[in-house]
């Protein structure tokens, strides 16, 4: 116990700042509000990670958002397990066509309104993989994307301002 | 003792068994010795190498004009051997493997699916990595189908694949996946349990299957490199420094010493990397979260100093053909090296108390047991073999450069289990951080990439790499204009899943999450 409590208090605490959100860098992230509905989420998000066919760089990054430098929960942001309480998705990979039905059906679970959050490039845009005879390319091919981080993968403050951003426009209290 | 003292005697029993090879070669296919064969040949060739105990390594296919040359990799006493034969696309059957190599099981299934060649013989007929998006008469990697597929309706879900049951009193099915709870890629497992007991697991994997062996077909060199940095993320320099290795040998490239060098320092840092994350993830599955935020604080710094050195947090797209896309910048070694004993430091505080502490001891001992005897059948690699005496290690048993100038020591535990896995990666790290330091004393200078040159139409090579998870091989075959005819990445996790399936037998269901982070197998280096 002593060896841990040293560890613990010679670290000390590594969290950073939130990172700036202006309404420049919304644009630029590209935060895209699909249909506008009233109600707020209360400035949480619950988020259910669905990996859809990505080489798994995304998930390591999405993985370091709960890292004690970024420390995502802080910010109303936690991770759920399963997507009936979820608010929102947040899909990596080109979706393969393995995962297709997969991805429709976890969208289908997940309750209105909801947010789809596309992650890294494969998810924006089909990336290295596109479309093929095994893969549907970007997520928005299969289900209704409402923001898009790109990136490959996105680095965790990519992913940390695009969620800001998603749960700012969605609150209505952007600007 | 001289290299591949064992091959003349196997060449002396084939022919004992009439097996006629009909090319021999120690440079086709170098540092393996390749062996042509006679497709009928192929069932007594691989008993007779099985009796010479050898480890399975992979087993592919390339589709050719009229015919598909298969090849089958097999490793003894540090050497790779490859065996090959034409099999004719007018009677596509071949002599399955699978009887003698228990880790050629799905590889047989994934040629079976992508290539139309009916592996006779196999005790599991099921399909493998084909689900629903494509019939059971066509052949994706097949030249005749095209890339983007025949047909653009969506895909359904793949319901009618046959499980294996277990019936009994009280005998429940537990299906998880392919979406799973956490932040993981996804799959699907199938469980038979009595009470909390786990009496059988069955992985249906395939759901990330992306077509990266057809993509591959018909790009440039340095296209091939990002799409292998691509077949599982986490290996991104492991995977794109073996298909750069299959390629240089392809084309006859002299990669700079200087490259070789930095893609060793990277492959190294990519191996702790993974290691820290791991660990503190497995003591995280057993609720001892002061690794865990420790581990992953620990590797955000390391990525950080990642992103600055090498310009990308996991080192994404920084091997290409022919060396590195940039070099280190000045005073990078210095920064390195206070890193490095830094982290020594750091390190020595927390495994000390993951290596001694009542409540992880409790959780991890005996916990997920692989025997001996199941790690060598299906010739496991990297922790998940070393944790069960299975001590092989490219790095040190078929050194490449920079490896060859360097003794690499490599930790072997006998336990098998979680505890043991561990335990290996706590010693890996550690040896990783003693290589890296020995790299940067002798980094010699000069140019960190040279133009690829042109490769011969046909040319083939192939690279064996031991990425943070083991042993990787990568072949590659060239087309006209330097592109690319046939890719096959091997990651190690083909021959790790079904390790996974063998040492849940007998824990509680509650272990199972435990379990696979210790063997963390990737999905998408195996669905390719």
């Amino acid at each position: 116990m002593l060896r841990i409590l040293k560890q613990s208090l010679r670290t000390g605490i590594v969290t950073e700042a939130a990172p700036l959100v202006d309404d420049a860098e919304l644009e630029r992230i590209g935060v895209v509000l699909r249909r506008r509905i009233g109600e707020r989420f209360g400035r949480s998000l619950a988020i259910r990670q669905v990996d859809a066919g990505s080489c798994n760089g995304c998930e390591l990054e999405i993985h370091a958002l709960n890292n004690p430098y970024y420390d995502v929960e802080r910010f109303g942001v936690h991770f759920v397990a399963s997507p009936r309480h979820a608010d929102a998705l947040l899909v990596t990979g080109p979706v393969s066509r393995h995962m297709e039905t997969a991805l429709r059906r976890t969208w289908r679970a997940t309750p209105s309104p909801k947010l789809v959050i596309a992650a890294g490039t494969c998810a924006c845009t089909g990336g290295e993989f596109g479309v093929s005879y095994a893969s549907c390319g970007a997520v928005e091919n299969v289900i209704p994307v409402d923001v898009r981080i790109p990136g490959c993968p996105p680095t965790p403050l990519d992913l940390l301002k695009g969620l800001l951003g998603a749960i700012r426009a969605r609150t209505g209290a952007a600007g | 003792m001289s290299r591949f003292d064992w091959l003349s005697e196997y060449l002396a029993r084939l022919e004992d068994d009439h097996v006629l090879v009909r090319r021999g070669s120690a440079e086709a296919l170098a540092p393996a010795h390749l062996l042509e064969l006679d497709a009928e040949d192929w069932s007594r060739a691989s008993r007779v190498a099985c009796t010479f105990d050898t480890r399975f390594v992979a087993i592919w296919g390339d589709p050719r004009e009229g015919h598909v040359q298969v090849y089958a990799c097999l490793e003894r006493e540090r050497d790779y051997l490859v065996l090959s034969t034409a099999v004719s696309l007018g009677q596509p059957v071949l002599a399955s493997l699978t009887p003698c190599y228990a880790g050629a099981d799905r590889m047989e299934r994934h040629l079976q699916d992508l290539l139309g060649i009916a592996v006779l013989d196999h005790p599991d007929s099921r399909r493998w990595t084909r689900h629903q998006a494509w019939p059971d008469d066509a052949f994706p990697l097949r030249p005749d189908f095209p890339a983007a597929g025949r047909s653009p309706k969506r895909t359904a879900a793949d319901l009618d694949y046959r499980f294996q049951r277990i019936l009994g009193s009280g005998v429940y099915e537990i299906p998880v996946g392919p979406v799973h709870a956490g932040i993981i890629e996804p799959g699907h497992f199938r469980f038979q349990a009595v009470g909390e007991e786990v009496l059988r697991l069955e992985e249906r994997l395939g759901y990330v299957h992306k077509g990266i062996e057809k993509i591959a077909v018909g790009r440039d060199p340095a296209g091939l490199a990002r799409l292998a940095g691509r077949v599982s993320g986490d290996s991104t320099v492991a995977h794109a420094w073996a298909a750069c290795m299959a390629m240089e040998r392809a084309a006859g490239c002299e990669t700079p010493p200087r490259a070789l060098h930095l893609r060793a320092l990277m492959c190294e840092r990519e191996r702790v990397a993974n290691h820290l994350g791991d660990i503190g993830a497995i003591c995280n599955d057993v609720a001892f979260s002061f690794a865990h935020v420790q581990c992953a604080r620990l590797r955000e710094q390391w990525q950080r100093r990642s992103r600055e050195l090498f310009g990308h947090r996991l080192m994404m797209d920084a091997v290409v053909p022919g060396g590195l896309a940039c070099d280190l910048p000045a005073g990078a070694a210095e920064l390195l090296d206070a890193d490095h004993l830094a982290l020594l430091g750091t390190l020595d505080a927390l495994f000390d108390v993951v290596e001694d502490h009542p409540s992880l001891d409790d959780r991890l001992l005996g916990t997920g047991r692989l025997s001996q005897a199941d790690a060598k059948a299906l010739g496991c690699t990297g922790y998940v073999g070393k944790a069960s005496g299975q001590g092989f290690d490219v790095r040190r048993d078929n050194p490449y450069a920079p490896y060859d100038g360097l003794d690499v020591r490599v930790p072997v535990q006998t336990a098998g289990d979680v505890a043991a896995r561990v335990r290996v990666r706590m010693e890996e790290v550690r040896e990783s951080l003693n290589l890296m330091d020995r790299l940067l004393a002798v980094l010699p200078s000069g140019p960190v990439a040279v133009p690829l040159p042109e490769p011969s139409v046909g040319a083939v090579g192939i690279g064996f790499v031991d990425g943070w998870r083991g042993e990787i091989l990568s072949f590659v075959r060239f087309a006209e204009d330097g592109r690319i005819a046939r890719f096959f990445p091997r990651d190690p996790s083909w021959l790790t899943w079904p390790a996974l399936e063998r040492l849940i037998h007998g824990n509680i269901v509650p272990d199972f999450p435990v379990c696979n982070k210790s063997v963390n197998a990737s999905y998408s280096g195996h669905d390719l």
